[in-house]
């Protein structure tokens, strides 16, 4: 039995992630096994107007490729995905994602919090929400959607974050299961992968 | 505040379809439970059976619903590498058969969209060949799009995004600061007709050689987004070009196989079949 003693129940992965959490992404990124399951579904605040770039600064030192979704588009196991840049990116029942132009959320297009409610809306217990480093408080409402519904919620541990605004305003709103730094999540989420892969 | 339920909505969208003949049961779930749960604060409702109440009673109501419940958000110019694809590739290769050229903005918000295109084509010295229809289900945004002022601090976005186009001059020539507002030249409007028209319920009511439908099928379900496709394709012209906004895609609907991609970037696709 693993250090986090998990269940088999979980089916998809939510990251949100602001100011100084880059590095943190890139490193769980490049410390996964490859044979990752769970979709990794993350939303992080980046610049509105560049469409390119991003996306494959993150890929460089992936395990797998980073691929923005398009509207409708299935979430597929083993598949690593990120909000692409100016709009909102939502899970849909029936396991898709739906792309919107609504009003900035929390001064932020993609907003974490659309990320997070709507990904809690359809996984309900079988969700894990982690929330890193951050310089705004985007995300906490959408980290107590997740536990409210039964899902599982963590953030990088405080005292480790560039900005600490994020995690901390979502350890206020709602019970966080784990505060970790980033090895440990890494750590983590290999347990969650070996898991689930019984 | 309580998490709205499907049903719930489905019985919202019921009543609407039964007494104003807009249906709304196949928009994408997530943004629709957004809307609504942003009308409920905003018009102080506590639950779903008072908005159907409200809405049942109160026609007027429900002209601000309508203007509540879509997604208006837009730019000039947005995406400018796919306003340089338009005018360097897809505006000359349709003049190349013809003398004159339809456009049809679908979904066309407060207008910018619609300016952007005819700012466009004057840069190229064509504006008077093009004959513009530029739709949306909301009339309140239409007006908005018919008097052409813009806040001014959206100009600032505006005129990055034209400078990233690559236009002639600068953007502050096409339009006059007024009491904090851009007021668009309105000669830009000479050859535009607006007009109230539903995508989902409407009719086809003309043939194109361009459709614009960008950012709008985002917000409906594949199941409608299958339907509306169908009327577009309807609505062009064989050899007629379709656009989309940047982060859409038609492979997987039922009639992909009529189009072809053009340029999958910049999301431009061609009819090739009736
Ligand atoms: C986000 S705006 C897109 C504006 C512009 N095309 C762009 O890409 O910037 C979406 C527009 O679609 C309109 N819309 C939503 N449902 C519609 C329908 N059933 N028929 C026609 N227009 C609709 C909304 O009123 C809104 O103005």
């Amino acid at each position: 039995m693993g250090r986090f003693n998990l269940s088999n129940q979980y089916k998809a992965i939510v990251i949100g992630g602001s100011a100084g959490s880059f590095q943190g992404i890139v490193k769980i990124l490049s410390g996964l096994p490859e044979n990752f399951e769970l979709p990794i579904i993350m939303c992080l605040h980046r610049l509105k107007h560049v469409r390119n770039g991003f996306v494959e600064a993150l890929s460089i030192k992936s395990i797998k490729p980073v691929v923005e979704p398009y509207d409708k588009e299935n979430i597929k196991m083993g598949k690593v995905y990120l909000a692409p840049a100016n709009y909102h990116m939502s899970c849909e029942l029936g396991n898709s994602f739906s792309l919107s132009t609504e009003d900035m959320i929390n001064n932020s297009r993609p907003s974490i919090d659309v990320t997070l409610e709507s990904a809690a809306y359809v996984y309900k217990n079988k969700l894990i929400g982690i929330l890193l480093s951050g310089a705004n408080r985007d995300g906490a409402m959408g980290m107590k959607r997740i536990k409210d519904r039964g899902g599982l919620t963590l953030i990088q541990d405080p005292a480790e974050c560039m900005m600490d605004t994020m995690p901390t305003a979502a350890a206020k709103l709602t019970e966080i299961d784990y505060s970790l730094k980033i090895d440990e999540i890494i750590e983590f989420l290999r347990e969650v992968n070996k898991v689930s892969k019984g | 505040m309580q998490d709205i339920e499907i049903a719930d909505l489905r019985r919202l969208t019921e009543v609407i379809k039964e007494q104003y003949d807009y249906d709304f049961s196949n928009y994408a779930m997530s943004s629709f439970k957004r809307r609504i749960q942003r009308i409920l604060e905003l018009y102080k409702i506590h639950t779903i059976d008072m908005l159907i109440k409200k809405i049942r009673e109160d026609k007027s109501f429900f002209g601000d619903f309508i203007t509540e419940i879509t997604v208006n958000v837009t730019e000039m110019f947005r995406d400018p590498s796919f306003w340089r694809e338009l005018r360097e590739h897809v505006i000359p290769n349709i003049l190349l058969n013809h003398q004159t050229i339809s456009i049809w903005h679908a979904g066309c918000s407060s207008g910018e969209e619609v300016f952007s295109m005819n700012i466009m084509l004057k840069e190229m010295g064509i504006m008077d060949k093009a004959k513009i229809i530029a739709t949306d289900i909301d009339k309140v945004i239409l007006e908005k799009a018919k008097a052409g002022q813009y806040p001014i601090k959206n100009m600032e976005l505006n005129e990055k995004n034209y400078i990233r186009f690559q236009g002639k001059t600068t953007l502050s020539d096409y339009y006059k600061e007024v009491n904090g507002k851009a007021m668009l030249d309105k000669s830009l409007l000479q050859n535009v007709s607006f007009r109230e028209h539903d995508l989902v319920n409407g009719n086809i009511f003309n043939k194109f050689d361009l459709v614009l439908c960008r950012n709008v099928m985002i917000y409906f379900n594949q199941t409608l987004q299958n339907v509306v496709l169908k009327k577009l394709h309807e609505s062009l012209f064989k050899y007629g070009y379709l656009i989309i906004g940047s982060k859409e895609s038609l492979i997987w609907c039922e009639i992909a196989n009529k189009f072809i991609v053009v340029n999958n970037e910049e999301k431009f696709y061609k009819k090739i079949k009736d």
